[in-house]
């Protein structure tokens, strides 16, 4: 599995709260969501991710609540991946759940500027930052969460192993 | 092994756990609310399984947006009833229960030496009983309740270590302050939080819960406490049958990534300031900080304990005029205790209001948002961006002591510096 697209970053400690603030919780269908992603740093992204972006973020990023809505809106306002120094648990379980790839980078906040052009492959192992010419070496998932990723989610995922 | 290590082996049937290790674990208890609960009822219909694994570990309770304060609130509380209907579950209603994270263990729903996921990040309270209790997402929490199981990373673990007697209105919540002000928002981040030493023995369940329920704070993925007579005393008539409270502490030879002391002797009141929970500074370093709302509640400090001790320094006072102060009993246990104390006279004679048991203002849905421009100091656990409502308001997190000083005052106030009636 190959992701690229442009870089949006942001710095550490990004909490769910910013990407999908409590008073939108309410919402249920995830493009209503979408056009509140990240509306406490920045209200424009969601214009900015149409195109797809891959989100840099810096250490602890989704720290917070357990709201599964916070990685939603993200994905449906166009988010294609998340690159962290670090993630939450929760948020870095529940992205995976909902099919949105997200991997571990130490160092990248550091060497990345708005617009650089990214490809992360999660399969290789690494993130490529083709506008600076640097790559990373990343430690890779395990298989059964690249499967999950893969089958679009947790819910398609055990759908698929049901059905075998 | 640790605590945590010893309940996740015991759970995934292996004698032995080592941390990095994944395990898939068997769950004995889930529970949802009404936010989190209605994505996780509609991935838990997508998986095509058509009963929950086993009815009587799954628990609903209402508290975020109760009672509905919209009528997309009221359309969630109705998926929500209807699901535990279907599935004959337990659910805890408006007016029946109250906060999740203190309704649960009050009425029985956490037993010692247990795996509990909650759709809900403050889960890691039950650690205070010496079970394993850990927040998931909804889609997670679906999957658990189809399959009874949850992949777990074994964490390391951090042992925090606390001696010292508290001085006076130095309470609980300033040390868990201390602490992540000392190892950051990320200081535990994936990794357990074990408190130990004599401060902890000493502590109440109530002190115990609070410290539990913000090791989140730091990224932990647990908090947990060795259970104990205190344990025991708080849990005997909630809970059918307790398990060998000895047998489930932590082992003598047991391991640690690190151990972290703290003394409480010296301690001041602690406060969060905006906008991040370890931005910690002593109450008499904050400086003048004039508050509009002074919050008293949440699953942090929403216990008989905390009121009894908010109600001590406002007994007899009035609120500040141009604040408003706000007290949310965290269950209805809670509230009839407060009732039956002539607590809540007090809060209401001094110019408070007494809401129902709820979430309240803690995650700005609901009841008690701020404006643009306004200061709140709160018992919550929470101080980020927007959290209570608008994105230009300031959050202060203290103890309950700290906010009745402040919310008489009207400013953030060390409470050691009012005088009180017994």
């Amino acid at each position: 599995m190959k992701v690229s697209g442009p870089a949006v970053k942001f710095g550490k400690n990004v909490d769910t709260d910013v990407i999908l603030p409590g008073k939108y919780l309410v919402l249920v269908d995830p493009y209503d969501l979408a056009k509140h992603a990240l509306e406490g740093l920045d209200p424009d992204f969601p214009n900015k991710a149409k195109k797809g972006v891959i989100i840099v973020g810096g250490k602890n990023f989704g720290c917070g609540s357990s709201r599964e809505q916070a990685p939603l809106a993200l994905k449906y306002s166009g988010v294609k991946c998340v690159v962290a120094e670090t993630f939450a648990r929760i948020f870095f379980r529940n992205a995976i759940n909902i099919g949105l790839p997200v991997i571990e980078c130490k160092g990248i906040s550091a060497t990345v500027d708005d617009g650089d052009e990214l490809t992360v492959d999660f399969e290789a192992g690494t993130v490529q930052n083709l506008s600076k010419g640097k790559n990373f070496q990343v430690a890779k998932l395990p298989p059964f969460i690249l499967e999950i990723l893969a089958d679009g989610g947790l819910i398609e995922n055990l759908r698929r192993r049901k059905k075998k | 092994m640790n605590i945590t290590e010893k309940i996740l082996a015991k759970a995934s049937g292996k004698t032995t756990v080592q941390p990095g290790e994944i395990v898939d674990a068997n769950v004995d208890m889930v529970m949802i609310h009404d936010l989190t609960g209605p994505l996780a009822v509609e991935a838990f219909k997508k998986i095509g399984t058509e009963k929950v694994w086993n009815n009587q570990k799954v628990v609903v309770i209402l508290d975020h947006q109760i009672p509905a304060e919209s009528i997309k609130a009221a359309e969630l509380h109705k998926t929500m009833r209807q699901f535990a209907k279907d599935q004959k579950l337990r659910i805890y209603d408006v007016g029946r229960g109250g906060v999740c994270h203190q309704v649960m263990p009050e009425q029985g729903h956490v037993v010692p030496g247990t795996v509990i996921v909650g759709a809900d990040s403050h889960t890691c309270t039950y650690g205070a009983f010496g079970a394993f209790a850990t927040g998931i997402g909804s889609t997670e929490a679906a999957a658990v309740m189809a399959t009874g199981k949850i992949w777990l990373k074994v964490p390391e673990a951090i042992r925090i270590n606390v001696n010292g007697k508290f001085g006076k209105y130095v309470t609980p919540k300033d040390l868990v302050l201390n602490i992540i002000g000392k190892l950051g928002v990320d200081g535990a981040i994936y990794k357990s939080t074990e408190f130990t030493g004599r401060t902890i023995r000493e502590m109440s369940i109530a002190g115990r819960m609070t410290i539990c329920n913000m090791a989140v704070e730091m990224g932990a993925k647990n908090g947990i406490v060795e259970p104990d007579a205190t344990t025991r005393k708080f849990l005997q008539n909630r809970v059918d049958t307790l398990p060998d409270l000895e047998a489930l502490g932590s082992d003598k030879d047991a391991t640690y990534e690190q151990t972290v002391e703290f003394n409480v002797a010296e301690l001041e009141p602690q406060v969060a300031c905006p906008s991040s929970v370890d931005n910690v500074k002593p109450v008499t370093e904050v400086g003048d900080v004039p508050i509009e709302q002074a919050f008293i509640g949440s699953c942090t400090n929403g216990r008989i304990e905390d009121l009894r001790l908010a109600a001590q320094i406002m007994k007899g006072k009035k609120v500040k005029d141009g604040v408003r102060a706000l007290v949310i009993p965290a269950s209805m246990e809670v509230y009839k205790q407060a009732l039956a104390e002539g607590l809540t006279d007090i809060f209401t004679d001094a110019g408070a209001m007494v809401c129902g048991p709820a979430c309240g203002p803690c995650l700005g849905g609901h009841i008690g948002l701020l404006a643009a421009g306004e200061t709140c100091v709160s018992t919550s656990n929470r101080n980020f961006i927007g959290r209570m409502g608008s994105k230009e308001a300031s959050v202060y997190l203290a103890s309950p002591a700290t906010v009745a000083a402040s919310a008489v005052t009207g400013k953030i106030t060390d409470p050691r510096t009012l005088e009180t009636k017994q």
